[in-house]
């Protein structure tokens, strides 16, 4: 049996109902919704380099790598975010973050 | 069958059942620090799952990027905050039903999609970047001629994006504590002898005045 585009972008997919999933699932912790984020930009990682292959093009690759960058990026900012709210509320869950709500 | 056709296929069956595996115990671990480590894994199996597909520059980044910086990153904010996590999994049951729901009603949407598109005949002329075969340039090389031409300037604001996630995480996270001496670079430099200290004739058996105190 040969691996084809199709395992691949199984696995995605797969993967990325996962970490929808997870939002749901843990709708209190911010740290998991934040883990589920970055599981389901893995999967977009996946798909993007599996058609990369496929197709021979080499910019699927590219645009992974800048997917990875931004997502680094997000993580930096969404965890300083997370510590600057526990220092100042003592919690993280999720509701009671509510403070700017009109 | 032979090992050539066999191994490659092994190898995505295990990376891709570790990758979905773990996918799963990162959401429903009770622990988030096992949470976390379950993420490294997923991280480290589709690195492995890059490998195979030929793009190993990419693989070697989600090493070093996910697992090198973004998942002990995770690690440390975890261990750092005093939560008690027991009390954030509350309802974990309660939101199982509209979870699944969804995720099944994507899932089926997902597996609609995958089933029922095609390539175009003429896709692969229309590769802007050709991948060159990998006996002669090596993906990283490939990965970087067409980064460094082509990307140039979505590659410099990438760079741009992670010095402005950079400089905001230390601005957001930096805090003046009060009763912490520090070195004031500009005071230092502005003092001068005359504030600093005065002579003072003493007469024999007198003694000084008190100094006044300057600066």
């Amino acid at each position: 049996m040969t691996i084809g585009l199709g395992h691949y972008l199984t696995v995605a997919a797969i993967l990325f109902v996962f970490g929808i999933f997870g939002i749901f699932l843990n709708r209190k912790n911010v740290i998991i919704i934040l883990m589920s984020v970055e599981l389901i930009l893995l999967s977009v990682n996946i798909n993007l380099v599996a058609f990369s292959t496929h197709l021979n093009d080499l910019v699927g690759q590219v645009f992974a790598m800048f997917v990875l960058t931004v997502a680094a990026a997000e993580a930096a900012i969404g965890l300083a975010i997370l510590v600057v709210y526990f220092r100042t509320r003592g919690s993280i869950a999720v509701e009671d973050i509510n403070q700017m709500r009109g | 069958m032979d090992l050539a056709s066999t191994l490659p296929a092994a190898a995505f069956w295990l990376f891709a059942a570790i990758t979905v595996l773990s996918g799963l115990m990162v959401i429903s671990s009770r622990n988030p620090v096992h949470s976390v480590l379950w993420l490294i894994l997923a991280f480290f199996s589709a690195a492995g799952l890059f490998v195979l597909m030929g793009a190993e520059f990419l693989a070697m980044l989600l090493v070093i990027v996910y697992v090198g910086a973004v998942a002990v990153l995770f690690l440390f904010v975890v261990m750092m905050l005093d939560i008690n996590f027991v009390e954030l999994r509350q309802g974990f049951l309660q939101y199982l039903p509209i979870g699944a729901l969804i995720g099944l009603i994507l899932l089926a949407e997902l597996v609609t999609l995958g089933t029922a598109w095609t390539f175009g005949g003429d896709i692969a002329l229309n590769a802007a970047a050709p991948m060159p075969a990998l006996e002669q340039v090596e993906n990283t090389a490939a990965l970087g001629s067409v980064i460094y031409t082509d990307y140039i300037f979505i590659f410099q604001t990438a760079g741009l994006i992670l010095l402005v996630a950079m400089i905001g995480a230390i601005v957001l996270t930096h805090r003046d504590r009060p009763g912490v001496k520090r070195q004031n670079i500009g005071k230092q430099n502005a003092r001068r002898p005359e504030d600093a200290f005065e002579l003072v004739d003493v007469e024999v058996g007198k003694g000084v005045p008190m100094p006044t105190k300057k600066g």
